[in-house]
């Protein structure tokens, strides 16, 4: 099991040529849009990576932690609206919305943690969506920071010698976040923290006997998880230069599960598959039209959500180890037979 | 603060409050003996006020506009779509774990959602209140809508229903004695898939009461389920999980904690703060009220308000 999770040299191995022709592909797309006059994939691909880096988040507790989480989308609202209401009030500078956001992350997270964690099973699931639901609600009604309409960003946060107002340096960046948490969970799941967590989640009362306080370590998983979220709503909120109740829905916080367990839950390079996959094939659902069967796919592009939540069933009723974890799993059975 | 207004306002609440327990009924009796929540409640909600609206507004032999046939077709409506999707679906998702749950029923809410904006459109779809209860009523010398004090008889109606048949009836007595013990109840002889099928229609007829209730009151439209859902999950979590008691009474509580919070508390804050900054905060708060009760129930008592004993 442990030999699964870790990240290898070996190139035959999925561990090593999934991530690296991913974060390879992603790493080139910029100068395939360009020359192929398609901006518009540097931004569906930023959008794309925020999300990876939010599930990459979820997957830390949701995978390692066994604590499903159904209102990680607060976090991603909480990142936004840091950006949102600094800018709103002049301030710009993009350290101090990192900062700020991260520390109000940190304290809510601190905060919500400590009263959610007291649950387990389904109480942790309807309570995590209830927590996300407040957070809505309450940006909702805010109505000086443009309560139901969203708040608009004027300038994207400066970073005084590298400036985001390009698309492709925004790009980059996610990218570079994006590897970073990657790199991080890989080293984080591997120490004591993450082997203490891992043993939460498949015997938590077994732990507790050991001796380990399982709360406390609980508590700091689900605070660093919330983080890499918040950390991916101050980058959405760079993006779209726009910060709305409409990312804390809870949908949102659906379609993070979805994607950590599409890609391959309980395993490091999954979410961003599982992100990859999902918002490709619902971009193309909502807007691809080739003209084969107009009617048809009209009727696709008003109600591709019917087509996404019929794959979501049946990827719970016969794909449960998603793609990269098939993969994963493939290559353990036949090192062992 | 006239106390008129506080006693129409307290009327309010209990009337959202019977609407929360109707939803909440079904979802914790299935809670206490499959250990399975429906995400996808609210979507039969949302398909009891369709159905209801649709008979409502369209001729069914030859009738048309008719109350009670609206209450016929949407209750059986959605009566019989909850026993298909659990035959059909839900049921091979008894034996998983919660995630596994939560994400199937989730897909499901996805596909309702557009399957009702596929028949009926996007926008609203409309039902009158009926002529009958359009007035308003009298009580004590306060005048309060026939319609919403209906809700409430009805509401508690149903409630007691319910009461008397998970406490009198052989059927409730199965009822609990599967949720204290359902692998016991079935090697005992009974039938325990087709009596979760049972309860699993009535908690979705239940719901269809709520949709055909609400629908005069709200705007029927694709989506109206799960907002609903999520502050009966709260009550469910509020009042202890399985527990058809803890429903009844958190309903109640959150239904009238969330109604006059809306109301007063904005007025109240006037007295006690700068008048620009009450005018921010109190909607702000007044929206977190219900949220923060559950955070401090549980802080108090994990299992809820009536946790239910397992044997």
């Amino acid at each position: 099991m442990g030999n699964a999770m870790k990240l290898t040299m070996n190139f035959t191995s999925p561990r090593f040529y999934v991530p690296a022709i991913f974060l390879g592909a992603l790493a080139l797309l910029p100068i395939y849009a360009m020359l192929a006059h398609q901006p518009f994939y540097v931004t569906l691909f930023s959008r794309i990576m925020i999300f990876a880096l939010a599930a990459l988040g979820l997957n830390f507790i949701l995978g390692y932690g066994g604590l499903v989480s159904f209102g990680h989308a607060l976090y991603l609202g909480v990142g936004a609206y840091a950006v949102g209401i600094l800018s709103f009030h002049g301030v710009t500078n993009g350290w101090l919305h990192l900062i700020a956001a991260l520390a109000i992350g940190i304290l809510m997270a601190g905060l919500i943690g400590a009263v959610v964690l007291r649950t387990s099973g389904m109480t942790f699931i309807m309570i995590t969506l209830a927590f996300a639901q407040m957070g809505y609600f309450f940006v909702v009604s805010l109505k000086s920071y443009g309560g139901d309409d969203g708040l608009t960003i004027d300038n994207r946060s400066a970073f005084g010698l590298f400036d985001l107002n390009s698309n492709t340096a925004l790009y980059y960046l996610i990218l570079a976040f994006l590897a970073a948490v990657f790199f991080l969970f890989a080293r984080l799941v591997e120490s004591r923290f993450g082997m203490v967590l891992r043993g939460v989640k498949s015997n938590e009362r077994r732990m507790l006997a050991l001796g380990f306080p399982t709360f406390r370590y609980k508590l700091v998983a689900y605070i660093i998880s919330a983080q890499v979220c918040v950390i991916a709503g101050f980058l959405l909120a760079n993006l779209t230069k726009f910060a709305s109740p409409s990312y804390m829905v809870w949908q949102v916080s659906g379609d993070l599960i979805v994607m950590a367990v599409l890609g391959g839950m309980g395993t490091l390079f999954g979410p961003v598959v599982g992100a990859v996959v999902y918002l490709v094939v619902e971009e193309s659902l909502s807007s691809l039209s080739p003209g084969w069967f107009p009617k048809i796919e009209d009727v696709l592009n008003k109600h591709w959500l019917a087509l996404m939540g019929i794959f979501v069933i049946l990827m719970v009723l016969g794909f449960r180890k998603g793609f990269y974890g098939y993969l994963v799993e493939r290559e353990a059975r036949r090192a062992q037979p | 603060m006239s106390l008129e207004l506080l006693i129409v306002q307290l009327l309010n609440g209990l009337q959202y409050g019977v609407l929360l327990f109707l939803l909440a009924a079904g979802l914790t009796l299935v809670f206490g003996i499959m250990n399975f929540v429906n995400l996808a409640h609210g979507s039969l909600y949302m398909m009891g006020a369709y159905f209801a609206a649709w008979a409502y507004n369209n001729p069914i032999f030859g009738i048309q506009g008719s109350f009670v046939m609206a209450a016929f077709v949407g209750i059986a409506g959605s009566m019989i779509l909850g026993v298909v999707v659990e035959r059909l679906i839900l049921f091979t998702l008894y034996e998983r774990d919660h995630l596994d749950q939560v994400l199937a029923t989730f897909g499901l809410i996805l596909v309702f959602n557009e399957v009702a904006r596929f028949i009926w459109g996007p926008s609203s779809y409309y039902m009158e209140v009926p002529e009958k209860l359009s007035g308003a009523i009298n009580l004590f010398g306060i005048s309060y809508p026939a319609y919403r004090f209906m809700i409430i008889a009805v509401g508690l109606l149903v409630a007691l229903g319910t009461f008397l048949l998970i406490q009198k009836t052989r059927i409730g007595m199965l009822i609990r004695a599967g949720a204290s013990n359902a692998t016991m109840v079935g090697a005992l002889g009974v039938n325990i898939k087709l009596l979760n099928t049972l309860l699993f229609g009535l908690g979705a007829g239940l719901a269809g009461v709520a949709g055909l209730m609400a629908g005069p009151i709200l705007s029927v439209q694709p989506g109206m389920g799960e907002p609903i859902l999520i502050v009966t999950l709260v009550v469910i979590v509020t009042g202890g999980i399985g527990s058809i008691r803890g429903a009844f009474f958190a309903a109640l509580i959150v239904g009238v904690i969330d109604t006059i919070g809306r109301v007063f508390l904005p007025i109240v804050l006037t007295n006690l703060v700068e008048k620009s900054l009450a005018q921010a905060a109190g909607p702000a708060i007044a929206s977190m009220l219900i949220y923060l009760l559950m955070a401090v129930v549980l802080a108090v008592k994990p299992q809820g308000l009536f946790p239910v004993k397992h044997g």
